[in-house]
C-alpha cells in the first residue's frame, strides 16, 4: 500500500468530522436556533481533507462562504467553529463573523469571506509575503466555480504567473453558483483551462476521491515550494445540501432547483462512502474500526454543540470593539 | 543624522519616508503601478528599486483589484504593505479589497488578525484631465468603518504621516495631491511620525475658523494671508487626517471665533465638509454666531475645458469673499 494506515485513517476522520458536524447544523438551522447564513460543505469533504493533508501547519489557506470544511481540515477547533456559527463570544471570530467568517491564524487559516472571489487576491498577497520572506510556505486559495465569473480571478492568475508565486488556486466546481447551473454561467464546462492562458499549470481532477485530491495537491505543493508555482486545480464535486439555509434543500423543505436525477447520481459518488468502501476492501480499517471512529467523532461534535450553546453571547457594551487594532 | 533645518520638496519627503522605513523594517514593501518608472509616480519612488530590489519594490500591470488585494493579503500574513495608485480614479477598481476586506477584516474576525496596509492614492487635478483623472475620493473612504484617511499638505507632514501610516496596524489611506508635490518646506532628516488623527493650527486668529485639508489647506493659507491684510483674523486649521477627525481642535477654535468655514477639494453632498458641519451642529451649535459655510467642489464631474475648470475648483477668492460676507453678516 502506498500510504500509511495513520494517513488513511486521518483522511477518513477529517472527512467524517466535517460531514457529521455539517449535518448536525441542519436541525438548528431549520428551527431557527442558528440564524446566520450557513453554507453547508456536505459532499465536498474530499477536497478540503485532501488539500489540507498535503500542506504543512505553517502553510496558509483562505476560504470563502462555504468554508467549514476548510477550517476543520486545516486544524481549526471544532468547538470554536460551532460557537462561531452560534455567534458566541467563544467562537473563532468572537461572534463577530458567523459561519462565513472563519479564522485560525495559528493553524494558517487566514480567513474566509463570502464576497465571491474576494479572497483570491488576499491569498495572492500571502504567497507574495512568503516569496519576499523566503519562508517556503505555500498558500491555497479555495473558491468555487462561481468565482470564474469574477474579473479578479483573471487578474490574480496573471499576477501569480508573472511573479511565480507559491500559490495553489483550488476551484471546487460543484456545478452551481447559488441557484444557477454552470451551463447558464459559461458556454463551456472548462474552468481549469483558464489557468493555461496565463501560463499557470492547470489540472482537473475528481474532487470526490480524497486520494486523487491529495496526490494532485502534493505534486502542486512540491512545485510551489521549489519556486515553480503557481498551480491551478479544478476539482469536480457536488454539494449534497442546498446553497444556503433551510429554504434551500435541507430535509423536508425541498426547493432545490437541481434535477433529482443529478442529485441521485452524485449521491452514489459520496466521497466518504467511496473512501470507507476502499478502506474496508483494502483491509485498512474494519467495520468495527470505522464505527469506533464515528462514535468518537460524534461525541466530540456533541460536546462542541453543548459548548457553543452554553457559551455567552458577545457583550453589547463591546459592540464597538475591534473596529481598529489599538 | 541631524535633525537640523533642511528644506525639502513634498514628493522627496515621501521618498525619504519610504527609504527610511524600508531600511528600518524588513516587513515593509511597496507595490503598484509605475514604482520603478522614474516619471510615473512623480519622484516619490526614486532609488528604491536600486536599494531594496525587485522583491520589495514591485511594479505591476494594471490590475488594481488583484494588486490591492495582494497588498491586503500580504498584510494579513504579517507584512507591512504599501500599495500605490498613481491616479486615485483607478483605485475604484479596488473597492472590494479596500472596503469589503481590509476595512472589515479586524472586526469581522473578532480582532484575531490586523491589516497593516497603506493604500496610497494620488489625486491629479486640473490640466484639462477631465472627469476620470481628477477626482478627490477621500470622503468615500472616510465613510467606511475600519479605515483611516490621512491627507498631508506640507512636506513635513507628508513624511511624518507616511511613516505613521506604515507603522499603524490598521488600513490607512494616504491620499496626496499632485499639486502639492513641488511645495517646499522644512523636513527633519531623522525618521519621525506625525500622529494620525491630530489636526494642527497653522495660524492663530480670532474672527473666523477656516478648516481644510490637503491642497485646500495650501489655498486656505494664501486666503488667510489676504484676509489679514483686510483686517480679518483667520484661525487656520489643517486637519491632516480626515478620519479619525480631530473634532476637539475644531471645537476649541470655534468656541473662540464663533464662525466656521470648511474648504474641501471634494464634492459637497455627503462630503468631508458635510460631515464636519453635521458634527459641529451636534456638538458646537451653541458656539456658532453665523451659519457654517462650506466651500467645496460643486456636485458636478470635473470638466476638461480650462474655462470650465476655472469655474469648477474653489479658489483663494472664494474663501476670501466667504469670510468677508460672514463678517458682514455678524457685524
Amino acid at each position: 500500500m502506498k500510504y500509511s494506515r495513520t494517513l488513511l485513517k486521518n483522511f477518513y476522520k477529517t472527512m467524517l468530522r466535517i460531514r457529521l458536524c455539517e449535518e448536525r447544523f441542519v436541525h438548528p438551522i431549520i428551527n431557527g436556533e442558528i440564524k446566520c447564513p450557513v453554507h453547508l460543505y456536505s459532499g465536498q469533504e474530499a477536497v478540503a481533507a485532501g488539500v489540507c493533508a498535503a500542506l504543512r501547519a505553517t502553510d496558509y489557506v483562505f476560504g470563502n462562504h462555504r468554508s467549514h470544511g476548510h477550517f476543520l481540515a486545516k486544524g481549526g477547533s471544532l468547538k470554536k467553529l460551532v460557537a462561531e456559527v452560534y455567534c458566541r463570544e467563544t467562537g473563532c471570530s468572537r461572534g463577530r463573523g458567523g459561519s462565513m467568517h472563519l479564522i485560525d491564524v495559528n493553524k494558517g487559516m487566514l480567513g474566509s469571506t463570502p464576497i465571491v472571489a474576494g479572497t483570491i487576491s488576499l491569498a495572492l498577497g500571502a504567497s507574495l509575503a512568503s516569496k519576499i520572506r523566503k519562508d517556503r510556505r505555500v498558500t491555497v486559495s479555495f473558491f468555487g466555480d462561481g468565482a470564474a465569473g469574477e474579473g479578479v480571478m483573471y487578474e490574480s492568475l496573471n499576477f501569480a504567473a508573472l511573479n511565480k508565486l507559491p500559490i495553489i488556486f483550488v476551484c471546487e466546481n460543484n456545478l452551481y453558483s447559488t441557484h444557477m447551473s454552470l451551463r447558464e454561467c459559461r458556454t463551456k464546462n472548462n474552468i481549469y483551462r483558464i489557468g493555461g492562458y496565463f501560463g499557470v499549470r492547470s489540472y482537473r481532477s475528481d474532487g470526490n476521491d480524497v486520494l486523487k485530491v491529495y496526490e494532485r495537491v502534493n505534486r502542486a505543493v512540491k512545485l510551489c515550494r521549489s519556486g515553480n508555482g503557481p498551480v491551478f486545480i479544478e476539482f469536480m464535486t457536488y454539494r449534497m445540501r442546498g446553497h444556503v439555509g433551510p429554504n434551500d434543500n435541507i430535509h423536508g423543505l425541498h426547493t432545490d432547483i437541481r434535477p433529482k436525477k443529478e442529485i441521485a447520481e452524485w449521491r452514489k459518488k459520496d466521497p466518504i462512502r467511496k473512501f470507507s468502501k476502499y478502506l474496508a476492501e483494502e483491509g485498512v480499517l474494519s467495520e468495527k474500526d470505522l464505527e469506533s471512529i464515528k462514535e468518537k467523532v460524534n461525541k466530540e461534535i456533541a460536546g462542541a454543540f453543548l459548548f457553543a450553546k452554553r457559551s455567552p453571547f458577545p457583550k453589547k457594551e463591546e459592540l464597538g470593539r475591534y473596529v481598529f487594532r489599538e | 543624522m541631524s535633525s537640523g533645518n533642511r528644506i525639502l520638496q513634498y514628493s522627496l519627503a515621501i521618498n525619504e519616508a519610504l527609504h527610511q522605513i524600508m531600511a528600518a523594517d524588513k516587513s515593509v514593501f511597496l507595490i503598484g503601478q509605475g514604482v520603478k518608472s522614474p516619471w510615473y509616480v512623480g519622484n516619490t519612488t526614486g532609488g528604491l528599486l536600486k536599494k531594496y530590489g525587485a522583491s520589495r519594490i514591485i511594479d505591476t500591470p494594471v490590475s488594481e483589484n488583484a494588486v490591492t488585494g495582494t497588498a491586503v493579503g500580504a498584510a494579513i500574513a504579517g507584512m507591512r504593505s504599501v500599495v500605490v495608485h498613481p491616479r486615485i480614479d483607478f483605485m475604484v477598481y479596488a473597492f472590494d479589497p479596500v472596503i469589503n476586506e481590509a476595512a472589515n477584516y479586524h472586526y469581522m474576525f473578532g480582532g484575531r488578525v490586523c491589516v497593516p496596509v497603506v493604500i496610497w492614492g494620488i489625486v491629479n487635478r486640473g490640466g484639462e484631465q477631465a472627469a476620470q483623472h481628477s477626482q478627490s475620493l477621500h470622503a468615500l473612504f472616510a465613510h467606511i468603518p475600519g479605515l483611516k484617511v490621512v491627507m498631508p499638505s506640507t512636506p513635513y507632514d507628508a513624511k511624518g504621516l507616511m511613516i505613521a501610516a506604515i507603522k499603524d496596524n490598521n488600513p490607512v489611506l494616504f491620499i496626496d495631491d499632485r499639486w502639492l508635490y513641488g511645495i517646499k518646506g522644512n523636513v527633519p532628516r531623522d525618521m519621525y511620525t506625525v500622529p494620525i488623527g491630530r489636526a494642527v493650527i497653522r495660524k492663530k486668529g480670532r474672527d473666523v475658523t477656516l478648516i481644510s485639508v490637503s491642497y485646500m489647506a495650501e489655498v486656505s493659507r494664501q486666503a488667510a494671508l489676504m484676509l489679514v491684510k483686510q483686517g480679518i483674523s483667520v484661525e487656520l486649521i489643517d486637519l491632516r487626517t480626515v478620519k479619525p477627525l480631530d473634532k476637539e481642535m475644531v471645537l476649541r477654535s470655534l468656541k473662540k471665533t464663533g464662525r466656521l468655514i470648511i474648504a474641501d477639494g471634494g464634492w459637497k453632498t455627503c462630503g468631508m465638509a458635510a460631515e464636519i458641519s453635521a458634527s459641529i451642529s451636534e456638538e458646537g451649535f451653541r458656539y456658532l454666531k453665523v451659519p457654517i459655510k462650506r466651500i467645496t467642489l460643486p456636485d458636478i464631474p470635473a470638466p476638461a475645458s480650462s474655462v470650465l475648470e476655472k469655474a469648477y475648483y474653489p479658489s483663494i477668492g472664494d474663501i476670501v469673499s466667504a469670510a468677508k460676507k460672514m463678517m458682514q453678516k455678524s457685524a
